[in-house]
């Protein structure tokens, strides 16, 4: 018998040098360290994921990553200070707001009572009854981006909402990246809702432009029963950015949930939305906005997981790809053998704007219970020329025209966001993005 | 006002337009007749500027110039207006996001100054009241769900914003019933100017007693065959096109 030794990647071989310094800085207690070690031996046994992992088909991270850049410390205050005047993101929403900077909780604004934030460095090292609750949902175990995410985080935090609590503006988690050599940042935040606890959850993503960083961040969400919960999330990353990121939702019973991602950034993205129903009666409307340009690779990977009976899911996903872009979707609906009178349905539609513009659609579903109602769909194409010149004979000039319908095409992605000043910078965001591409 | 001469064109390869020549004067209605497939909406198309065609010969001059080099933008921006015999539905595109997004670019394009909002919602207001049109649809997306007929109105409660020079109205009156017709061509009426031509094509003289044509042209097979005044529709209507189809072979 002949011992196979996988040939290591640098970026490989790098995660493994810089593991070994780190694993003893990173906070927390030995039951920490002990998932860290579990985390990481994920990632050391299979190495990074590649095509032929059916997860990774579309977004090959072994290829994709090509260092491993060192893990951003907590930034001074000289650092900080500039980098949250630069942040744009949500300026003008008010309400509570949680700002990290390269990863590390900074600064907390306005949290309203019920609400509670401890940064997680300060949980693991102290231990905190909520940690008892990450992990997130079954559908998400052994993922390498949240796996990589486990093993290095250095900061982030825990917010409980207490039950039956109504936050009547939104809660803005800012994670601002700054710096400018490649640098790594984890951060982890757990929001934890009480029952009848109703919130909408604003995320921004931002960092610099021109330089190579990873954030690789994981927000999950453990709800109680009868929660309403929106989320909006926004990647704004810099344009040589890889931003891994992930969403893991576990909802009780009659919980509202809808959530909405604006990708308008990197170089490189994946969002993977881990989404499991554990209380009946439930609904989740789950969607989101893609622009892509360059040569540029935005993937979105969805998990819902319909483990109990009579939950809806919904998904509507746009993706528009320009340049020599390649926009990935994969999505998937688990219903569960006893998850009868599940509603679930998912589309995907991509729209290319140039000849080197690719798409990869992949809609599926897994259905073991026999009284459902499911349905997924996938499109890719082109403007419509007949529609195009319907504008153009109206008078207006080809680009204007197209940016109308491309507008229209990423609207509808937009429409379920409830807060109307947010929705409006979205909005505002793929106008700038189309004048931009208009020149 | 409007000139065209021997105008030859094609579509994948298959001839529509044979040598096709027509003059509208300033102020003029000419009204165009002819059978299913005589080429009227390419004709239509050919001076908006649709791509699909290949124009082999000929020339279109709008005021003196060839509009044939110009994209569909700029021939509207120079006053040429489509009342489609099929207007597209526009999904995602309000109304009233649409409305102010042409009228602003035709006027940026002619170097005049944006409309302001209360402005622009008075023009729109007046426009819709005199073709009784609905405030309630101009809330909705561009033509989705609209009827037919609706679809036909808001086609042109378009032209009566944009106020273009040249307009031409493809079977307009297909799929109005008999009071949106004569809301229509009341509409139309209105805007006939002496600076302001129309080309009219429809199937019905029903139309024609409406809005009453200055000259009438038979168009068969690619071409124009017979131009007359007013009364060759009524002609027509008697006698249908059995004579012209030879005329044209
Ligand atoms: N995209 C196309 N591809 C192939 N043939 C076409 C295309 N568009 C039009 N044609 C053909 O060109 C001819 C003229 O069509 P056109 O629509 O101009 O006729 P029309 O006079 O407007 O007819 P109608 O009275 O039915 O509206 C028809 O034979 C039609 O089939
Ligand atoms: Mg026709």
């Amino acid at each position: 018998m002949s011992v196979i030794t996988p040939i290591r990647t640098p970026a490989e071989a790098g995660l493994i040098d810089l593991y070994k310094v780190v694993r003893n800085t990173l906070p927390g207690t030995k039951a920490t360290l002990k998932h860290r070690d579990e985390a990481f031996a994920v990632i050391e046994a299979a190495g990074l994921p590649h095509r032929r992992v059916e997860d990774w088909k579309y977004t090959d991270l072994r290829n994709l990553m090509q260092e491993a850049p060192p893990l951003a410390a907590r930034p001074h205050l000289a650092e900080t200070d500039p980098a949250i005047a630069k942040s744009k993101a949500f300026a003008a929403v008010s309400g509570a707001r949680v700002t990290f900077v390269n990863g590390h909780l900074v600064t907390t604004e306005a949290i309203p009572e019920g609400v509670e934030v401890t940064p997680l460095a300060e949980a693991l090292t102290n231990g905190h009854p909520l940690l008892a609750r990450m992990g997130g949902p079954e559908v998400a175990r052994d993922n390498a981006a949240v796996a990589l995410n486990s093993a290095f985080v250095a900061d982030g935090a825990i917010i409980a909402v207490a039950d039956g609590v109504t936050l009547e503006e939104p809660l803005v988690l800012r994670f601002i990246n700054t710096g400018t050599k490649a640098f790594a940042t984890s951060p982890r935040v757990v929001l934890a809702m009480g029952d009848g606890a109703a919130l909408t959850l604003v995320e921004s993503h931002e960092g610099p432009g021109g330089v190579g960083y990873h954030s690789n961040s994981v927000v999950e969400i453990v709800a109680g029963s009868s929660v309403d919960i929106a989320h909006i999330r926004l990647n704004a990353e810099g344009d040589r950015a890889l931003a891994l990121s992930t969403l893991m939702v576990t909802l009780g019973a009659d919980a509202k949930f809808a959530s909405t991602g604006v990708v308008a950034g990197g170089h490189v993205s994946r969002h993977q939305v881990f989404l499991a129903f554990a209380g009946e009666r439930s609904v989740a409307t789950i969607g989101g906005a893609t622009m892509l340009a360059g040569k540029s690779l935005a993937d979105t990977t969805l998990v819902v997981d319909h483990r109990v009976p009579g939950c809806q899911s919904r998904e509507l996903f746009k993706t528009v790809v320009d340049g020599e872009a390649t926009g990935v979707f994969q999505g998937k609906i688990i219903v569960r053998q006893h998850a009868q009178k599940t509603d679930g349905q998912m589309m995907s539609a991509a729209l290319l704007l140039s000849e080197g513009a690719a798409m990869n659609n992949k809609p599926e579903l897994e259905i073991f219970a026999d009284d459902v109602v499911c349905a997924h769909g996938a499109t890719c194409g082109q403007l419509d020329d007949e529609l195009l010149f319907y504008l153009m004979a109206r008078g207006l000039p080809r680009p204007e025209a197209e940016a109308l319908l491309v507008q229209a095409f990423l609207g509808e992605a937009l429409e379920p966001i409830a807060l109307e000043d947010v929705r409006e910078e979205l909005t505002d965001m793929v106008a700038s993005w189309l004048a931009g591409r208009a020149g | 006002m409007l000139e065209i001469n021997n105008l030859v064109v094609d579509i994948e390869d298959k001839r529509i337009l044979n040598g096709l020549s027509l003059t509208v004067n300033d102020g003029e209605v000419a009204a165009i007749m002819g059978p299913n497939g005589s080429g009227k909406s390419t004709l239509s198309y050919v001076i908006a500027g649709k791509e699909d065609y290949t124009v082999l010969d000929g020339e279109i001059l709008l005021n003196g110039e060839n509009i044939l080099e110009l994209e569909p933008s700029e021939r509207a921006a120079k006053g040429v207006f489509l009342a489609f015999q099929y207007p597209l539905e526009i999904p995602g595109v309000a109304t009233m996001t649409f409305l102010k997004s042409v009228l602003n670019a035709q006027r940026k394009a002619r170097d005049e100054d944006e409309l302001t909002t209360p402005d622009f919602m008075r023009r729109v207001k007046k426009a819709a009241e005199t073709l009784e049109i609905d405030q309630e649809m101009l809330k909705r997306a561009l033509n989705v769900g609209f009827s037919g007929g609706e679809k036909k109105r808001m086609e042109i409660l378009q032209m009566a914003l944009l106020e273009p020079s040249f307009c031409i109205l493809d079977e307009t009156d297909s799929g109005l019933d008999i009071d949106a017709l004569r809301i229509v061509a009341e509409g139309v009426n209105a805007l006939r100017a002496k600076d302001r031509s129309f080309l009219v094509i429809t199937h019905y003289q029903r139309l024609l007693n409406y809005i009453v044509p200055d000259t009438v042209h038979v168009m068969s097979k690619g071409k124009v065959v017979r131009s007359g005044g007013k009364e060759l529709a009524l002609e027509l209507e008697a006698n249908g096109y059995a004579d012209y189809r030879e005329l044209a072979a």
